[in-house]
């Protein structure tokens, strides 16, 4: 087999110094009962061509979203991704090393660890960011926890601007965590919400997404005014973080902590993982969070360098009293995203932004031409909500079968909802042309 | 001896032998190279993208338009890829050499693996296209769920936790969830966890609302059966066991813990981080386990990557497959369908807990560790489980009379030491692992597991030669003789030779800089 390099005279050589006559000798500890002589009932190894083979022929059976017009968000979007920062996170230094326990060796990592903090910090107008959650959802539900400790309260209140699976995480959580949860009605763009009538003196946080999983953009300062006038915490959600280069960051906001998915710089979709999860709060709660943390410090000859930090907080050293279960987060995928991010640079992520919002209104004003169909949203960013002269769910299964992925029908997130079944969510970004758009309108008219 | 640094630590050992303390004007050695932070190579009007600014348009931003700087650095593509390449020189990684890292299986992560997970109907797929536009997506999910099955000899999975720890808090969940469902959920309030356990599992336990109770070790490193059996009781909802355990131990009566858990009416947890000394071997399945996770970050060889992505799939019994969470895959005659709300799960006739993650879980990693085992297939996983465990037993057999191991032998993938041979030396663990460093050596895991003093926990691997191995132990041989003969100062001030020396943690504890910020403006004249 390639990947194991012992012989059988090495193997021969090795049991003559441990002083064992075969190799089930060392597995002598195992119950009789559960030794198995035979193999499992699996194919036998393969080489490199035939794996290949294998995966092409599975790979095959998809439609790659770079294949057709497409338009699907709803948490995770297509973007470009410059080819250097595939190259880069290849390198075996990178790739192939692990957490950093040990900073001489690791300075690698815990430096690009550094600045991916700082870049979540800044883009959030945060005071810190961790080194990263698996993903977006997650971080939220790890936020409320945090909200409960920071409180000392154990009641979240969930607007319905929140992504239906975030909010399923959350509730998950709490089912098993045993904490009190208000999940607010979906929220749909030109309704208003009354979120502050919900917070009252055992509230420990309201979690809202914005740009809202129908893509509105939400003015969350009357809410964060809200939740501290009760002494309860703004959580603040961005599954589209591409946003935050033309939008106001929730930091501006009174968001106490902001959480991200940070899948749109970097990384590709994935088919829904691994993501990055962004999490970011005011100095005043550092203690409170959970994740790893990097810190800067110095050497002994009194150079800088960087470690994890604040590591009492984690459970390799607080077991049961630990802040997270957490341990191995998203490394690797922070690195595409500070790479991805040191690219554009402050003008480039800005740039990007205002073209993925000029792609999205563009389309939105191509689409409100079709006839039946009516655009919902006031303000959004690269995603808004249409509503369709029928079920939503029909149409993308048409549309689909015309090579266009039109998006994302409310109905597949939230089932059984009757006010969403005629909604399609709807997501455009820089690698849409003009005439994917125009195939779209097309293909939309025809369907209808 | 050339003197001491600040904190009283020798600054190197001896001149002439380790490169002493010539300096250079750039901080620079030859190869290691200083790198400022990104911020400090701020250039504005640089830029590592060429992007056009669109057409004129209408805004629909609204009131949100984001005023003022951000702060991000101004980076040409050039620069950028200097900066990164630069800093990855500063890092140890299994391709460059022996990792030894006890409980966390660094293996050789094979590129092929890297191809797959790249192809563009694999990397390229959104997780909510049309059913019918990801059939292969589908499949290739079922496929690692039937190779898990299959391996385990356990009758349910669920892909979608995104790491162990995860994987952990998912497999408490579903035994949560049908002592719920047997309305026993208030009665059993204890979970039973080994002193030798990861961290992670008394973390989830509490997380969950669990009281945790500590179970003692035997003076040969297992669970001490007859304190465990007097710990169980009719409040016990279940029991986080690691097999092969953290002092590298196969749990010889792990088929009796887990009658007398069945008896008392509790389940049997089992962390599977050490999958990898049994696979193809041994089915937990077959030793009464009831749930583990995977670490397919482990096992099945997907890269660490720094920390993560991990993916931590959690296998399940019997008793508890019908709680396994949402999504999950099922096959028809129409082809796969992704099953991800409770209304089609209820169709199903299934009572899913509930949801771990947005999404299908870790894709990316599902078809790297896919592409692992169909390279080995069961007959060369079993050889990665028999090598693995010949390799630690070689280690811990060639090293036990220079060092000291606390249990007798065998071991399964992982040889633990303590630190009674540094006993009277003044080198501790830390600094013996710190002068593996200047040898070229990653350090095993130290101080864990820490039911032993000063732990030294050493795990090669199936992937290591030979001649790695032979290289690896008379290392450790020359350092444990220089340790015994006085030579503290190659140990305490150690490493000497890394791109940076020992680091200051109390300093970055006691008052974090956790970013970077810009330099204060200088005060105006005036």
């Amino acid at each position: 087999m390639r990947y194991l390099p012992l012989t059988d005279t090495d193997r021969r050589e090795m049991l003559g110094v441990i002083g064992a006559k075969s190799v089930d000798e060392l597995f002598r500890d195992v119950p009789e009962s559960a030794r198995r002589d035979g193999l499992v009932d699996l194919p036998r190894r393969k080489g490199e061509l035939d794996v290949e083979r294998a995966l092409g022929r599975m790979a095959a059976k998809n439609v790659a979203a770079g294949s057709v017009p497409f338009f699907v968000g709803a948490g995770a979007y297509r973007h470009h991704v410059p080819a250097s920062v595939d190259h880069l996170i290849q390198r075996s230094e990178f790739l192939t090393s692990y957490t950093p326990y040990q900073p001489e060796i690791t300075q690698g990592t815990l430096q690009y660890l550094f600045e991916f903090q700082t870049q979540v910090a800044m883009i959030t107008g945060m005071d810190v960011a961790n080194a990263s959650m698996y993903d977006g959802s997650t971080g939220c539900g790890e936020a409320v926890l945090m909200a409960h400790r920071v409180t000392k309260r154990r009641k979240a209140v969930l607007s319905g601007t929140l992504h239906p699976q975030y909010a399923s995480v959350v509730k998950n959580l709490s089912d098993f965590a045993d904490y009190e949860l208000e999940i607010m009605p979906p929220a749909l763009p030109g309704s208003s919400e009354d979120i502050a009538a919900h917070i009252d003196d055992k509230t420990s946080c309201v979690v809202v997404q914005t740009p809202g999983f129908f893509g509105e953009l939400h003015d969350l300062r009357a809410i964060a005014e809200a939740a501290h006038a009760k002494g309860a915490l703004l959580i603040a959600v961005v599954p589209e973080i591409m946003s935050l280069g033309a939008v106001t960051p929730p930091g501006e906001m009174g968001a106490d902590i902001v959480v991200g998915e940070g899948q749109s710089i970097g990384n590709g979709l994935n088919f829904g993982g691994p993501y990055v999860g962004l999490f970011a709060t005011r100095e005043k709660y550092v203690r409170q969070m959970p994740g790893r943390l990097c810190g800067e410090t110095v050497d002994a000859d009194g150079n800088r360098g960087f470690v994890l930090t604040l590591s009492t907080r984690e459970q390799h050293i607080r077991r049961e009293k630990a802040t997270s279960n957490i341990c191995t987060n998203s490394g690797l995928c922070c690195l595409a995203f500070t790479i991805h991010m040191s690219l554009l640079g402050e003008e480039g992520y800005k740039r990007l932004a205002r073209i993925n919002h000029a792609a999205a209104v563009s389309l939105a004003e191509r689409l409100s031409k079709v006839p039946g169909v009516e655009i919902l949203n006031q303000a959004f960013f690269n995603e808004f909500t249409m509503r369709l002269p029928k079920p939503a769910a029909e149409v993308v299964d048409a549309l689909a079968e015309k090579g266009v992925l039109g998006g994302v029908p409310a109905s597949r997130l939230l089932p059984g909802v009757k006010e969403v079944e005629d909604l399609l969510i709807v997501a455009s970004t820089e690698i849409n042309t003009d005439a994917d758009r125009a195939a779209y309108g097309a293909a939309l008219k025809e369907v209808l | 001896m050339s003197g001491m640094n600040r904190q009283g630590r020798p600054s190197s050992i001896d001149n002439t032998a380790h490169g002493g303390t010539h300096s250079t004007f750039t901080g620079n050695k030859a190869l290691e190279l200083e790198e400022p932070l990104l911020f400090e190579l701020d250039n504005p009007g640089a830029c590592g993208v060429d992007l056009d600014e669109p057409e004129p348009f209408s805004s629909r931003l609204g009131n949100f338009e984001r005023q003022g700087r951000i702060g991000l650095a101004s980076v040409s593509e050039p620069e950028v890829v200097r900066h990164f390449v630069r800093l990855s020189s500063k890092n140890y990684s299994i391709d460059a050499g022996l990792y030894p890292l006890g409980s966390c299986t660094m293996k050789h992560n094979p590129r092929l693996n890297e191809k797959m997970a790249r192809l563009p109907g694999i990397g390229d797929v959104h997780p909510l296209q049309p059913q019918q536009t990801v059939q292969g997506a589908l499949e290739l999910m079922s496929e690692l769920a039937h190779w898990l099955k299959e391996l385990t000899g356990m009758p349910g999975v669920a892909l979608s936790p995104k790491a162990g720890a995860h994987g952990e808090l998912c497999g408490m969940m579903a035994i949560r969830a049908a002592l719920i469902a047997r309305g026993e959920d208030d009665q059993r309030s204890r979970v039973l966890v080994p002193e030798s356990a990861h961290g992670t599992n008394p973390a989830t336990a509490a997380l969950l609302g669990y009281k945790v109770d500590s179970i003692p070790a035997t003076r040969d490193g297992r669970v001490d059966l007859e304190a465990f059996k007097a710990k169980l009781g009719p409040d016990v909802a279940a029991i986080m066991l690691t097999n092969p355990n953290t002092c590298g131990l196969f749990e010889r009566d792990i088929v009796e813990i887990a009658d007398a858990v069945h008896e008392a009416g509790a389940y049997f947890y089992c962390d599977g981080a050490n999958f990898n000394a049994i696979v193809g071997r041994v089915r937990p399945g077959d030793l009464g386990v009831d749930a583990m996770h995977i670490n397919l970050h482990k096992t099945f060889s997907t890269p660490h990557g720094g920390g993560g992505p991990g993916a931590g799939p959690v296998v399940f019994s019997e008793a508890l497959a019908p709680f396994a969470p949402l999504p999950y895959v099922v096959s028809g005659k129409d082809g796969f369908r992704v099953v991800e709300t409770e209304e089609a799960a209820k169709a199903d006739g299934t009572q899913p807990f509930g949801r771990m993650t947005a999404f299908h879980g870790q894709m990316g990693m599902f078809v790297r560790a896919l592409a692992y085992m169909m390279s080995h297939g069961s007959d060369g996983l079993r050889q990665v489980a028999e090598d693995a465990v010949l390799n630690a037993n070689y280690v811990l057999a060639s090293l036990k009379d220079d060092m000291s191991a606390p249990f007798e032998g065998p071991c399964m993938h992982e040889a633990l030491f303590d630190d009674r041979f540094l006993k009277g030396t003044g080198v501790e663990t830390l600094d013996f692992a710190k002068a593996m460093i200047d040898e070229g050596y990653h350090p095993m895991t130290m101080y864990f597991p820490l039911v032993v003093h000063g732990a030294l926990l050493i795990e090669p691997t199936e992937t290591e030669s030979k001649q790695s191995i032979d290289l690896f132990i008379s290392t450790l041989k020359d350092l444990a003789r220089a340790a015994k003969s006085n030579d503290k100062d190659r140990f305490t001030g150690a490493p000497y030779m890394s791109p940076r020396r020992r680091l200051d943690e109390t300093a970055a504890a006691r008052k974090p800089v956790l970013r970077w910020a810009p330099p204060m403006p200088a005060q105006a004249a005036e």
